[in-house]
């Protein structure tokens, strides 16, 4: 047991050097105002018990300079760890440009996973060492967390949207991955592992069974099969955006604003058309809410995806 | 007053204005109203920490082997509904604050003494609901609520449940309309702001909390209801709701309510420890801008419950800087009652040790609140038991320990007795050490990783929380030995003098137990306030 208590001690990730170093210097402060709080207590009681002969003479009541001392001190202390700790979490928030896309759902009480060659693991994900890694995650019910303790990352998992966790494992091994946000009956058993492998054996291993098909070629047919094509395809005679190049990039909106197209607009420009109309296009598509599952949409987001470039 | 009168009941005692089950169900008096309070109190105290028993039983081992996952949740479901709406929201405000604000302020009654007992039959009106919702075989939506699981994925008692903490919550307003009016309007002569007991000031503070909070949980509430009922989306994304807006609303009263819960109990310390330490609180002024401080601030914190929710980075950093900053007035007032000490003449009687003990646990529970205030340490701690460890060690370490520390500390004023001082320090220190040995562990747990509202747990968690649950055992003890002494102490105690501690306030300055209209003569000479002198050596 002390050995897998101490891989957890043992960050894995590179995020979680930062967390702890940060985690380190605030136990470090906490301490010493807990033991210099404590051993006061203490000393005064013991001192100043009734009946001791210590000088009680003048006791102050109120001291304007210390009060603000105790006052200022605290407060520069704070700002510091504040800064600190603001700085380290933006990390959270800039995934690496080339890190590798690895999609999760979450349901009552399972992780599923899909990697972009199709290959599906369900409770367990593998990645390669050393390489970023992007999960883009969403639940098909109620709420879940995606909690890894060893890399120190978590993010909830909601349904309706997707939501983003990337790390950058730093040793091959085994961790834990827990659901975080109670969920239901099974919660507790909504866990799985994290398998780090060295990238050679990451990519054979990914290699070994993919899927029927990638991703992006499932995505692909689904454009056709649900009508996509049929207005989006440079051809058409319909007046609708062009989705090449879209993804990533940023679109001016019919009534001024504008926005990065990333995973979420693109969900919602299929399930909510209306709620973000590009420039210059009337609102004239319908709703694929209730015809297209959360796999469909998964695998269209991947498509328009691949189609960076293309063309 | 003679001194004959301090040995034996007072001849017009409120505790002896009738002895009916009637004359007490009907009563308007604040210190009968306050007994009602803290029966009812009680008995939602030791429910919840049944459930707590069974947790920490189950807790033992890795296995679920004692209930199963379902009865589980429901256990820590019914726990934390009951110990935060049942017992610790209303705990020190509407009974100690109840009994003696009044007496405090110089008053012979609240504002609104009919208004009062409403109250306690509304609290008990939702409480039938809970115990209802028990019977028809729990709820299982964690204390929390969250959508979209509480409104349409849930198969259990949820609008029962619901209904019974939205009733609750009208006795809260109540209580805090009636304290704010009553301190406004009710200050005998003479007893102006900065004379007013620190207690008060606690009280008055989170009396307006829970004028301002209590109507968002309200509303919250009912749209919980309201989409499990009609499917209407409000929160499901499926039927096009938000579920941040529900985790935006609960927090926003949810975050506030623990300063309900531990604002009184600041109050309850800052009348203890002057009178212990002999000398008048450090720096009065502060600890009463503090408290204002903290309640003000307290607002604009909850988003520090939502830093892995999906909100937006923004907003979790601006939170972030607020929830450092509303932990200064936090510091001062600990620094306070440290100096409060210096050069004072300090006995240990059983309502110092649960003082001290508050100031300890509280200070640890402050300190290990930091990692959560900051972002990127919360990422790895957020519902793990870290978490569940921090607000443990305020809400019990704190709360629960100011709490007795004040009813022992007023029990001899309350019951006109007194209880046996050795036993009482001895439960004093069996709690200290059962809730160390309870909660401890769980911060190691947490930084490890293990989740909270886990029924089944990873082997390498077994031996902490093995620690863990052996100190809940203690810690049970430790609550059923006052239960049994204060009890034998209202019966048989020995009389209690007016003032046994020599302390200051003016609730002292009335026989124990006070008379039905509080005071013969309304106070007119009101002293400062803690005008206590060290013993000269």
């Amino acid at each position: 047991m002390t050995s897998r208590a101490e891989s957890v001690l043992h960050s894995a990730s590179s995020l979680g050097r930062t967390v702890d170093a940060l985690f380190l210097s605030l136990l470090g402060i906490t301490g010493v105002v807990a033991i210099a709080v404590a051993t006061l207590i203490v000393f005064f009681a013991v001192r100043y018990r009734a009946g001791s002969k210590a000088d009680r003479s003048n006791p102050p009541v109120r001291a304007r300079w210390i009060e603000i001392c105790w006052t200022v001190t605290p407060l520069a202390i704070f700002i510091g760890l504040f800064v600190w700790s603001s700085l380290v979490f933006s990390d959270f928030y800039r995934p690496p440009a080339d890190a590798m896309r690895i999609h999760v759902l979450a349901r009552q009480w399972m992780w599923k996973l899909e990697h972009d060659n199709g290959r599906r693991e369900i409770n367990e994900l593998h990645v390669p060492a050393g390489q970023p890694v992007e999960l883009i995650m969403t639940s098909q019910d109620v709420i879940h967390s995606f909690f890894v303790p060893a890399f120190r990352v978590k993010q909830d998992v909601l349904p309706g949207r997707y939501t983003s966790l990337w790390f950058t494992a730093t040793r091959a091994g085994r961790f834990n991955l827990f659901c975080a946000e109670y969920c239901g009956t099974d919660h507790s058993n909504m866990h799985g592992s994290v398998v780090v492998m060295q990238p050679a054996d990451f990519a054979a291993w990914l290699a070994a069974t993919p899927g029927d098909q990638d991703l992006a070629s499932r995505g692909f047919e689904i454009y056709r099969r649900a009508g996509c094509s049929g207005c989006h395809e440079a051809t058409s005679t319909v007046h609708a955006p062009s989705l090449v190049g879209l993804f990533g990039r940023t679109v001016q909106l019919s009534g001024g604003g504008s926005l990065v197209a990333d995973d979420n607009y693109i969900r919602d420009s299929i399930l909510l058309p209306d709620k973000h109309v590009a420039a210059g296009f009337a609102p004239v598509m319908p709703s694929y809410q209730g015809q297209l599952d959360e796999e469909d949409i998964r695998a269209l987001i991947a498509y328009i995806a691949s189609q960076r470039s293309a063309q | 007053m003679s001194a004959e009168p301090s040995r034996a009941f007072h001849p017009s005692s409120y505790l002896h204005g009738g002895y009916t089950l009637a004359s007490w169900l009907t009563t308007r008096d604040h210190k009968r109203i306050a007994l009602l309070y803290m029966i009812s109190i009680t008995g939602f105290f030791f429910l919840g920490g049944a459930a707590a028993s069974i947790i920490r039983l189950e807790l033992l081992t890795p296995n679920g082997d004692l209930v199963d996952a379902q009865t589980y949740n429901e256990l820590f479901t019914a726990h934390g509904v009951i110990m935060v709406w049942f017992f610790l929201i209303p705990s020190i405000p509407a009974t100690l604050g109840n009994f003696l604000i009044p007496l405090m302020i110089g008053a012979r009654e609240v504002a609104f003494p009919r208004l009062n007992l409403a109250s306690w039959y509304i609290y008990t009106l939702g409480g039938i609901f809970v115990l209802i919702t028990l019977l028809a075989g729990g709820v299982d939506t964690g204390w929390t609520f969250y959508t979209p699981f509480s409104t349409l994925f849930s198969r259990s008692n949820v609008v029962l449940a619901v209904c019974g903490v939205f009733i609750v919550g009208f006795s809260s307003i109540l209580t805090g309309l009636n304290f704010i009016v009553t301190v406004h309007r009710l200050r005998a002569p003479g007893m102006t702001w900065f004379k007013l007991p620190l207690f008060v000031w606690a009280n008055y503070a989170t009396s307006a909390i829970l004028v301002l909070a209590t109507p968002i949980l309200a509303m919250t509430l009912l749209l919980i209801a309201f989409e499990r009922i009609t499917h209407i989306g409000i929160f499901d994304p499926a039927l096009g709701g938000d579920p941040l807006l529900f985790q935006h609303l609960f927090w926003f009263y949810s975050h506030p309510a623990v300063y309900i819960m531990v604002l009184p109990a600041m109050g309850v310390a800052s009348e203890i420890i002057p009178c212990f330490a002999r000398k008048p609180v450090f720096g009065y002024r502060t600890m009463a801008y503090a408290i204002l401080g903290i309640a003000m601030i307290g607002f604009l914190v909850w988003g520090h419950h939502m830093f892995v929710s999906g909100q937006s980075m923004y907003a979790s950093v601006v939170f972030s800087l607020l929830s450092f900053l509303v932990a200064i007035p936090s510091a001062i007032k600990v620094f306070n009652w440290t100096a409060t000490l210096y050069k004072g003449s300090i006995s240990f009687s059983s309502p110092m040790l649960y003082a001290l003990g508050f100031v300890g646990l509280f200070t640890i529970g402050g300190l290990t609140g930091l990692f959560l205030a900051a972002t990127a340490l919360d990422v790895h701690l957020t519902d793990t038991y870290f978490v569940i460890a921090h607000f443990h060690y305020i809400m019990v370490g704190g709360t629960v320990m100011a709490y007795l520390g004040g009813l022992h500390f007023w029990w001899p004023k309350i019951v006109g007795r007194s209880y046996p001082e050795t036993w009482a320090r001895i439960a004093a220190v069996t709690i200290f050490v059962g809730f160390n040995l309870t909660f401890f562990p769980q911060y190691l747990l947490g930084v490890l990783g293990m989740p909270r509202r886990y029924h089944t747990y990873a082997p390498e968690y077994q031996l902490l929380n093995e620690f863990s649950s052996t100190g809940a055992g203690i810690l049970a003890v430790g609550y059923l030995l006052p239960l049994a002494y204060l009890i034998w102490a209202m019966l048989r105690g020995k009389h209690a003098e007016a003032n046994p501690w020599g302390a200051t306030g003016l609730e002292w300055q009335t026989p124990s137990p006070p008379p039905q209209e509080n005071f013969e003569e309304i106070p007119t000479d009101v002293p400062e306030p803690y005008a206590y002198r060290a013993v000269e050596s």
